[in-house]
Formats: C-alpha cells, structure tokens, sequence
C-alpha cells in the first residue's frame, strides 16, 4: 500500500467530509482534495516526472502544499519539502543534491531559487503558484497550464513499498544538509503505529504545526487523513505566536495536538491559556527535545483532561519509542520523564561502543531496526555506512542517542554522543553552523559550543579568532549567517579571542570553550 | 529628549544588553532592520512585547507584535508611543 493511498481510501469512504483546513476558514472535502491532486500529478506527468523521480515543493503550508504532496506521491515520486523559511543557498542546495525533476514553487521565491539553482547546473521543469490558500492558487496555475496545452490524465502509481516516499534534509556535521530517504513503507508502517495507538476517529481535528520539512508532519499529515478526521493547518508565521495560537486552538476545536516542546512552553507561558477553552484536546503529543517539567506541569495544570505522551526519535525513524506522561506528575519530581518503549512496530537495543548489548540499567547507545527505518542518505554511502551497525542479528540504526534503561523498563534519554543538539526541537549539527561561519571572509577560526539558558532552553555560543584581530559586529554576523542558514541555527552569542584553546593533539578544545564565559 | 528619542533609548539599551551581547551600541542604528533580516527570532520576540509591557506599562495585542511592526527601534518607539 502506497502513503497516498491514505487519501484515496478516504475520499471513496468519506468524501464529503473536511480533510484540510486553513485558520483563514477555507477547507478542502475529501473527494476536492483527490480531484486537485490528481490534476497536478497529470501536470507533473505531462512534465516528465516518473516513477522514482524526486519533486521540490517551495509553498507556504496551505491546502495547496498538501495536494502537490500526495500529487508527487501519486506519480510514483519523492518529494523533497523544502523550508520556505530558510534562505535561497540551502534550498537550492537541497533541489541540486537531489536532482529535482520539478519545482513547485510559490512566486515570491521563485527568482532566487532559480538563480540559485541554475548557478549549481541543473534546470528542473517549474510550476510557479500565485500565491497559496485553500488551494486555489494551485487550481489557477493548472487552469493556466492547461490554456497553454492539455495534460493527459496520467494514472495513479501504485507504489512499490520500497519506492521512496519523501526526502527530509537536516542539518549535516560537514556543513551541508542531509537527505534522509524514507520510504512508503517507512512511512506506512508508522502512521499503522500511530493509528493504534491513538485511535484517530472521523470527529478528530488535528492540528499541524510542525512544517512539512519537519518529520512530525507525517504524523500530522497521513493519520487524520487515514481516518476521514480534519487536519488544520497552522502557517509557519502563526506557529511562533503563542496568543495566536491558543486563541486558534480554542477556535478551530482541536482534538490531538502535536508539536516541539518549546512551543508548549512558550504557549503555556504566553498564551493566556486561562482565557481559552481548549477543552476539546484529547491529546497531546510531544516530540523533538526534552520537556522541562517545569513547563509540562504548569501545561497539565491549564488543561487537565488531555492524556500526554512524549514521542522519541529521530528524522532516520521518525517515533520509534513513546511514553504516557502519568495523570498526576509527582510534586517532587524534578528530572524529565523518560522516552519510554520502543515501538511495536520496530525492535531496539542499547550498545556498547563495540555495539554489543549493555546489561540493562548501563548507559550506552540506542540502536533501531524495523520497518519504520530509513535505509540511508541520499546520495552519501560513506555517512549511510556509518549510520548502521551491522551485526549478526542483523543491521541496525544508530541514534546517536545515550540511553539506560530504567528499572520498570522504559528508556531515559541521556545525552548524545557527537556534536548534534536540538534547537527548539530542531536538529541543528553545530559542525554546519561552523562551516557557515568560515565562509565569512573575515572568520580565520570557528568553534560553536551549545549551553542549557536559564529557560532551560539552549543558547548557542559562536566562539571567532578574525583575520586581523578585530571584533566583528554582532548585527553584521547575525545577517551574513541568516543568508546561508535557518533562523534556527543563528548563533545567539558571539565571542572574539585572539586564538582558540586547543587539545594536546591540537584540536579545538569544546570543553574547555563550554566552561568560557 | 523628546518622548521618541527617551523610548529609542530603552529599547536599544534591552536589545543590546538581551540579544547582542558585545556589540557595538554605534551599529544599532534607528532603522537597523531586526527581525525581517534574521538578527532576531520569535523568541526574541516575546521577550521584546513582554520588556515592552511591562517598561511602559501597556498591552500589546497579538497581532501587533509581528515583525513587520516591531522591525527597527523606530518602528518599536512608533508603537509604543501610540499606545501611551
């Protein structure tokens, strides 16, 4: 079964139901969402893209992003979201490394992603929407298409559940992003997951938050979808405003909500959650980073009826353990609550650093293998290799992640074991953000350090040695890595030295940069 | 000082001491662009309406608070006055 079968089934069991909303009140039925889907795949076939091909999609989050996702899905291709937030340099980068065969972007970025694009060598077909919102964009751009000469109805490609599905990019330790490949069965087997687990009825009304380049948009995106429920959209402006978004939550009735942990903290300190009926939440499902429990027990205290649970696991798994946060989180309680088990869809095993099994209770790292796991990086068979670990039992994929299990035998996240750390729920490689900073033409050394703030958040410390001894300004720093990087990754704090400590082996000392003021 | 000039000098004495920490105050300028280029985020934000709240003791609504009018200090010292 294909992910986009998703929409097919429920458009035949319930098509007049609302799939996709927008906060700006227009909505898409079922059986609307198929048909405009299916006019873009005839388009993006009429253009030449075939089964295994790779589609970028530049669009604002709007019904129109959703219908040229399950369009690409339907030709038999990937698509590659890329984030309409982050700067021409990344995404362009992003639509070359996977060779796109076509660009669907909206108009205010088109001119610099082709430039961008053109300046890498490659020249994909492109459909350029005038504007996004309830899909009427997308439906212009097709109707002007078709003026200009008729596209075939193509049919719909029953996917193979090897074929890849979508491409996610994340932050890359060498400077460049990463293309994680996730195939339909990947996907499948998760949202199946995710379907028992949370037993989506046609009366559910999800919210989405994260962005499509996020991997918890799959969440969001195929299981209300699966289940004939609606899914409000939440644009990327309104996802950063903590009033807006509880005053839209109490508005649009949400039943299962989901997103990063910064954003329940920020709603909860904020959002005035005391003003709103939010009452209609049933769930709330976290992801991304650790909850402070801070933060989480002044949330439970707003809204009491909700069951919460924390969802773990990185873009290469999407969820692969989970945890339900207990009805009353113990006064004393001062540490995070653990990630929990591991997924009954996927198996997993805590290593040592020869990646044999560590006695239970003994820290070592997390490892996963089952249907839910990527087989590897677009296009990057060394960083692939690397990912896994091959054993006996078979090939499993490392997380990265230090854990121990606890003795009622749920997970504890620990640490991590290289330099990757999340920003709001975002992973940022800090080696990504150094390669940045040393394309500044005054930079001569770059070492980024990330520090817990007193808002238990992260502050990521950019530490500079400059080509003439100089201070560079702050203002102008800022700017330079906001052309080549998301906001995400900017670095908040900027400190200049003559030199930078180094290791007796020479190398730049992280440790004792952490300890720096 | 005019009231303006009084307002100006807060907000840049809090972006300076809150979001860049060892710039020079001589690069802030008046209309140097803070959020729409990226020098700031929506954290940043926040903090800013809630500085703002409470220093000059008004409400900012939800809708005002974007970036587009909070994005230089004239534009802050614009909204603060009108709601004095």
């Amino acid at each position: 079964m294909g992910l986009h079968d998703v929409l097919i089934r429920s458009a035949a069991r319930t098509p007049d139901r609302v799939a996709v909303r927008e906060p700006s009140g227009r909505a898409i039925t079922y059986r609307a969402l198929e048909a405009l889907s299916d006019r873009l795949r005839d388009r993006l076939v009429a253009l030449g893209v075939r089964r295994g091909d790779r589609v970028a999609i530049h669009v604002p989050k709007s019904i129109d992003a959703v219908a040229a996702i399950f369009a690409v899905l339907e030709c038999g291709a990937a698509y590659v979201p890329l984030d309409p937030t982050a700067p021409a340099t990344r995404n362009g980068f992003i639509a070359a490394d996977c060779s796109v065969r076509v660009l669907i972007v909206e108009a205010g970025a088109r001119t610099a992603m082709l430039a961008e694009m053109e300046r890498l060598g490659i020249t994909p077909a492109v459909i350029t929407l005038e504007g996004t919102g309830g899909g009427d964009a997308l439906g212009a751009t097709l109707e002007r298409l078709q003026a200009e000469g008729a596209a075939p109805a193509a049919a719909t490609v029953d996917a193979a559940p090897d074929d890849l599905a979508y491409i996610l990019y994340t932050s890359g330790s060498t400077g460049k992003p990463k293309g994680v490949m996730l195939s339909h069965r990947n996907a499948t087997s998760f949202v199946d997951w995710c379907s028992r687990t949370f037993a989506p009825v046609e009366s559910d009304v999800f919210s989405s938050h994260a962005p499509f380049h996020f991997d918890l948009s799959i969440l969001d995106l195929y299981t209300p979808l699966a289940h004939g429920a609606t899914l409000v959209l939440i644009p990327e402006d309104t996802g950063k405003e903590p009033l807006a978004l509880a005053e839209l939550i109490a508005r649009e009735r949400i039943t299962v909500w989901y997103s990063t942990p910064s954003i329940l903290s920020l709603l909860v300190q904020y959002g005035r959650l005391e003003a709103r009926d939010c009452a209609s939440i049933r769930a709330v499902l976290f992801a991304g980073e650790v909850f402070p429990i801070v933060h989480l027990r002044a949330l439970k205290a707003a809204w009491p009826a909700p069951r919460y649970y924390n969802l773990y696991g990185p873009t290469e798994t999407n969820v692969c353990t989970w945890f339900e946060v207990p009805a009353t989180i113990p006064p004393g309680r001062v540490e995070p609550f653990p990630i929990g088990r591991v997924c009954s869809h996927l198996e997993g095993v805590v290593v040592d650093e020869r990646g044999d099994d560590v006695p239970a209770g003994q820290e070592g790292q997390l490892c996963i293998r089952g249907p839910g796991v990527t087989r590897g990086y677009w296009n990057l068979a060394e960083q692939t290799a690397r990912a896994f670990l091959e054993r006996r039992d078979g090939r499993w994929y490392r997380t990265g992640d230090l854990v121990l299990e606890e003795p009622g035998g749920d997970l504890r996240f620990v640490g991590r074991n290289d330099r990757m750390v999340k920003k709001r729920g975002f992973r940022v490689e800090l080696g990504e953000i150094e390669a940045g900073l040393y394309r500044h033409p005054a930079v001569r050394e770059a070492a980024v350090v990330a520090l817990p703030d007193r808002g238990d958040g992260l502050v990521v410390r950019a530490h500079l040695v400059t080509r003439d001894g100089q201070r560079l300004s702050i203002i102008e720093l800022k700017t330079f890595c906001a052309s080549l990087l998301p906001k995400y990754m900017i670095p908040d704090a900027f400190r200049f030295h003559p030199e930078l400590p180094k290791t007796s082996t020479d190398k730049t000392d992280y440790q004792r940069l952490l300890q720096m003021e | 000082m005019s009231e303006t000039q009084e307002i100006q000098g807060k907000v840049k004495a809090f972006v300076l001491r809150e979001f860049l920490d060892g710039e020079d105050p001589a690069a802030l300028g008046p209309e140097t662009r803070l959020f729409t280029t990226g020098i700031l985020d929506s954290i940043a934000t926040l903090k800013l309406v809630a500085f703002l709240e409470k220093e000059f003791d008004i409400t900012i609504e939800a809708h005002e608070a974007d970036a587009q009018n909070l994005d230089t200090l004239v534009d802050i010292a614009r909204l603060v006055a009108s709601k004095r």
